[in-house]
């Protein structure tokens, strides 16, 4: 057997995709360039920031340990009521709306539409900043904090709880359609068995984020550890901050590994 | 080559020119009359994507017929929609081929799932079944040779035979007028495909349960069936019992005779 007379030449891309590659990269570097030009780099505070950083660190040493009773407990108290009560009201606003957003369930799509425009609403906004319209509505505190928790956290809930129930099988719902069961019995003996994981899942996830957020609302007044956060920092108490900045990243560890042990039960 | 069945005097179920086009134009069913005897058990045979699926699932309306009436004792299904579609669905149970059990639950709540047509919801949602309920469901589990002490096993942690006998306990616990069975041997293994099979005439024969099953194993539908209907391209092109089921239907059913022995 003889070979091909010419050898034969294999590209990965074609001409015109190696164009609009190359034009890509041109794109990437341009847009690097002129991002760093617009960012307005000082040289005398880029030179000393090392230096600034260490005496940063100097005066937050040693922590201001009288200040934890005094101020952090009550308002660390506060940031998991926030967190907690957040989570809890967002799910309940979240669960009907998953099912109303769900294909395999609802069929209408005006509906459905409806569910998907409240979650994307509501995600597409900062919790902060939801803070900021709560606290204006409310006035400053935990209220104004839960709320802005549990709006922010619908639509997280609502969209991934949804898409937890268009994954639900079909057979084991038609099999009880076929016993004359009634839509709301479809709905605990058909779809909650099948997707109870991923809820409890979702929700503790979601808890653990709301933890963290709920820490820093009260830099806008919205209650929790970070009004003692934003007071310290407005007194440049330095030694109060490191000690409220250790508080949360213990919480923040704390959580962590609770969440992960509960949800290692669960599936 | 169509071998008549004799009239049957009071069917549980009389199909009259039932007809399901998926796409408009091009039916699936072709306008299909048979009526079913209050006793015994029915197979259907045919190759795959004739219909047969499609038939048995217009029955109890999991699919929507185009045309054409479904009188269950007389009572029309074509024609019923919500809570008269529930109540009349009570009446059907099924079997599937793929068990369609909830497997996150306890064998014991798959079964009693058969009677959620009937009980109230909150009694549900509470897992507080009524007593006779919980005893029948018991009877049942020993009924289909599974015994109680599987009653608090999760569904997924059983084998496909296990799963297909708790899948007929539910059917069974509906206390149904007739039983469908879509395709329930064909994900098992031959010995247990017979006896799933060998249940089901069992369970029709002591109970007085009609069942009409989809089958792809002729020779199980031969054993087990009184009567055999043959289908092909939505249409039934063989009816009667199963002595009268000859080579020619067979090839004419699913097209040429190399494949048969």
């Amino acid at each position: 057997m003889t070979g091909p007379a010419h050898p034969r030449i294999w590209q990965r891309f074609t001409p015109q995709e190696r164009i609009a590659r190359s034009i890509l990269y041109i794109l990437t570097i341009i847009a690097v360039v002129w991002s760093l030009r617009t960012i307005d780099i000082i040289p005398e505070f880029l030179y000393d920031a090392p230096e600034q950083t260490a005496d940063l660190f100097k005066r937050m040493w040693p922590f201001d340990w009288a200040f934890y009773p005094k101020a952090i407990h009550a308002a660390l108290i506060e940031t998991f009521h926030i967190a907690t009560l957040g989570t809890i009201l967002a799910i309940l606003l979240a669960l009907p709306l998953s099912f109303m957003a769900a294909r395999n369930f609802t069929r209408n799509p005006v509906l459905r539409w409806l569910a998907q425009f409240i979650f994307v609403s509501s995600r597409s906004v900062n919790s902060l900043i939801w803070a900021l319209i709560f606290v204006a509505i409310f006035g400053p505190g935990a209220l104004a904090g839960v709320m802005s928790i549990a709006v922010r956290s619908i639509g997280f809930v609502g969209k991934l709880f949804g898409e937890a129930l268009e994954e639900a099988q079909r057979g084991p719902l038609e099999a009880l359609t076929a016993t004359g069961a009634p839509r709301s019995m479809i709905l605990v003996k058909g779809y909650w068995p099948q997707v109870e994981p991923a809820f409890w899942s979702i929700a503790l996830l979601r808890w653990d984020i709301n933890i963290r957020e709920s820490a820093v609302l009260g830099l806008v007044g919205a209650g929790g550890i970070g009004v003692a956060l934003d007071a310290a920092l407005n007194n440049l108490y330095w030694d109060q901050v490191g000690l409220i900045l250790a508080v949360i990243f213990a919480v923040v560890i704390v959580t962590e590994i609770v969440t992960s042990f509960l949800r290692s039960r669960i599936l | 080559m169509n071998v008549m069945h004799p009239a049957i005097a009071e069917p549980v179920l009389s199909l009259r020119g039932l007809r399901k086009e998926y796409r408009p134009g091009q039916p699936v069913l072709k306008d299909i009359s048979l009526d079913f005897a209050p006793r015994g058990v029915t197979a259907i045979i045919g190759p795959s994507g004739t219909g047969k699926s499609t038939l048995i699932r217009c029955i109890n309306r999991l699919v929507d017929p185009t045309a054409g009436d479904i009188l269950l004792k007389g009572e029309n299904l074509a024609r019923i929609q919500g809570a008269a579609l529930r109540m009349a669905r009570r009446r059907i149970g099924m079997v599937f081929q793929e068990y369609n059990l909830v497997e996150r639950l306890s064998v014991m709540e798959n079964v009693l799932s058969g009677r959620l047509g009937y009980v109230s919801p909150w009694r549900a949602f509470l897992r507080k079944f009524p007593v006779e309920d919980v005893e029948r469901a018991y009877d049942l589990l020993d009924a289909v040779g599974l015994g109680q002490d599987f009653a608090n096993r999760r569904a997924d942690k059983l084998s496909g035979g296990q799963r297909q006998r708790v899948g007929i306990a539910r059917a069974i616990m509906q206390e149904p007028a007739l039983l469908l069975a879509d395709e329930p041997t064909s994900s098992l293994d031959p010995k247990t495909s017979v006896e799933i099979m060998e249940l089901m005439a069992e369970i029709s024969g002591t109970r007085g349960i009609p069942i009409i099953i989809n089958i792809h194993n002729v020779d199980l539908a031969r054993r087990y069936a009184a009567r055999i209907i043959g289908m092909t391209g939505g249409d039934v092109v063989f009816d009667g019992p199963p002595e009268a089921l000859e080579r020619s239907h067979l090839a004419m059913i699913y097209g040429g005779e190399g494949w048969q022995e």
